[in-house]
């Protein structure tokens, strides 16, 4: 299908940009990951510490790309009106652009600050602030134009005011370690376990909308519940960090209690999901972006509800925080909610936007990435655990020293680096055929 | 449950829970005076956490469990280690880096930063962590 506003074709270069920093965070994820068996590769022109940050930030930022390029493509849709302004959206974009390629070139000369996920220096901290009203202020004029306002229009819109207002701590920056780490988390854990979450959940009604058919009505109503799912549970949830790092105990109640329903949600849009594809009204063509759907639901249930459950509670979370088991937690989480709803988006919309518009030439191509990134990203949380589990019993029970402990932990990070490798092949097909449909096209017909 | 009813129930449940939040957060401010020293937290402790931070020691370390997991837990490293060998690793590293594997690169210490870094552990040591970690190893 064809879009269907002409301003929705701004969202093409968001989805482009988001492609290649995605590339580029799995070749910076596999240095890392490398490193674990080989601590000498590339050291010292670029130490673990340098690689990591470039891995997490580009992630954050080709996860935001994708956001607002998902959403320039969805707003015209449910408003039923066009971008406010495009030329807006593209300078926005470039500036956007040139402010995360500053700071990840900046990382690799050591021009950074110390704060883990908020290395960037102040006044690329400050473009961002200032790229991200931008948006707002565009998606704002959009809706007010717009012909009508719907539910996921306006959950989209809290979505990203909180994403801006949260980003806000992240100028705080005071020299009590403890009151610092705090409100650290009210940027990260309150994105991520948060706001986030509410773009993602307005990504998926929309998605499943387009691709089944289903009543609005049910699905913003789906919508509902889940958002006030993730607030209830989510908010108070961010006390499940507020254990070990010299805050009060009472937050191993609060946390606990709250962080162990915050499963919910993601719950909730597994059922969301399985239903609404189960009633469909019709057989959508891109039965690849109802993969992508269902997977962002079902990989962010097991990643955010059931691996983060796993940790959450503090008689547990007392031996394994720190570990390698939430490093697993963190992979998993973060591909299977947010990398995978940004892919769903980009494979819903991308065939539309299109110079040759709504033909859809590359199932195959996207039917295998979505399961070879999706089992190689199980079995990297999987080796990862391993490891956790190793490092908690050896390191964190039987008291034996770090470094001793990491050297019975290699087989799993060997483990991890062959899925790594597993996933960047899946990625590499995917990115081919995002890059050269046509030739996906006549690959498929020969 | 109709659309406007979820919606509903949406609102009253984000503003009741942000309330709580909030309040459990003046609670936690007032905790802090008791829990983290923060009267002890001379320039040198402060000068401490700016190195740490302009190094990006927390991108392979951790430090009260937060952090990368690529290097030891840095938050009980006063106890674990003492001060002289803390200041061994740190005087060498300013000069060749330090470690036989997963080395840590050389960094710009100078003998204010070096100081500074030694105190800032001290206090981090002293922060209540309601006992964690479960052994000295961290």
């Amino acid at each position: 299908m064809k879009y269907q506003f002409e301003s929705q074709r701004v969202s093409y270069p968001y989805f482009v940009a988001a492609m290649l920093l995605f590339g580029a965070q799995i070749v910076f994820g596999l240095l890392i990951g490398a490193q674990y068996l080989w601590p000498d590769l590339l050291f010292p022109a670029i130490p673990f510490n340098i690689g990591r940050m470039i891995h997490i930030n580009l992630l954050v930022v080709w996860l935001i790309f994708g956001f607002m390029g998902a959403a320039y493509y969805l707003l015209p849709e449910e408003v039923e009106g066009e971008i406010y302004s495009t030329k807006l959206a593209m300078v926005q974009f470039w500036l956007f652009l040139a402010g995360g390629a500053a700071a990840i070139v900046g990382y690799l000369f050591r021009w950074h600050d110390g704060r883990e996920f908020l290395e960037q220096p102040t006044i690329i901290k400050i473009g961002i602030v200032i790229v991200v009203l931008m948006f707002i202020f565009n998606m704002i004029m959009t809706m007010l134009r717009g012909r009508r306002r719907t539910s996921i229009s306006i959950v989209l819109l809290i979505g990203f005011l909180g994403l801006a207002v949260f980003y806000l701590f992240a100028f705080y920056k005071p020299a009590n370690m403890t009151v610092d780490k705090y409100y650290w988390w009210w940027v990260v854990h309150l994105w991520v376990e948060g706001v986030w979450e509410l773009i993602m959940a307005a990504f998926l009604s929309f998605l499943l909308i387009k691709l089944t058919g289903i009543d609005r009505e049910v699905a913003e109503k789906w919508l509902y519940v889940i958002v006030g799912l993730t607030f209830l549970t989510g908010i108070i949830g961010t006390g499940h960090h507020y254990y070990w790092i010299g805050t009060p105990a009472f937050w191993q109640t609060w946390g606990a209690w709250f962080s162990a329903i915050e499963v919910l949600p993601f719950a909730a849009m597994v059922a969301f999901s399985f239903k609404m594809v189960g009633k469909r009204a019709r057989l959508h063509p891109n039965r690849a972006a109802v993969l992508w759907t269902v997977g962002a639901a079902v990989l962010s249930f097991l990643g955010a509800g059931v691996w983060g459950f796993m940790h959450t509670l503090p008689q547990i979370n007392f031996y394994t925080h720190g570990t390698q088991i939430t490093a697993s937690h963190g992979h998993l989480a973060f591909y299977g909610a947010y990398a995978v709803i940004v892919l769903a988006m980009a494979s819903y919309a991308v065939p539309n936007l299109r110079k040759t518009t709504g033909i859809i030439t590359h199932q195959k191509q996207e039917v295998f990435a979505f399961w070879t990134m999706a089992v190689s990203m199980l079995f990297i949380a999987l080796a990862l655990t391993g490891a956790g589990i190793v490092q908690v019993y050896l390191q964190r029970v039987l008291g034996i020293s770090y470094m001793e402990t990491q050297a019975y932990m290699g087989l799993f990070y060997g483990i991890r680096l062959f899925f790594g490798v597993t996933f960047a092949i899946g990625l590499a097909v995917y990115l081919y055929d995002f890059f050269f449909p046509g030739r996906s096209k006549s690959l498929n017909a020969a | 449950m109709t659309k406007m009813s979820a919606r509903n129930m949406f609102i009253v449940a984000t503003v009741a829970v942000t309330a709580v939040f909030l309040y459990l957060t003046y609670l936690s401010h007032v905790a802090f005076t008791a829990m983290t020293n923060p009267d002890d937290i001379t320039p040198q402790v402060a000068h401490g956490k700016e190195v740490w931070e302009k190094h990006a020691c927390i991108n392979c370390h951790t430090l009260l469990g937060e952090g990368a997991y690529y290097a030891p837990e840095l938050g009980n490293v006063i106890e674990r280690r003492g001060e002289p060998f803390l200041r061994t690793v740190l005087e060498t590293t300013a000069v060749q880096g330090w470690g036989a594997t997963r080395r840590m690169p050389r960094f710009d210490l100078s003998a204010e930063d070096i100081d500074g870094l030694v105190e800032f552990f001290k206090w981090m040591n002293r922060v209540d962590t309601n006992n964690w970690p479960p052994n000295k190893e961290g």
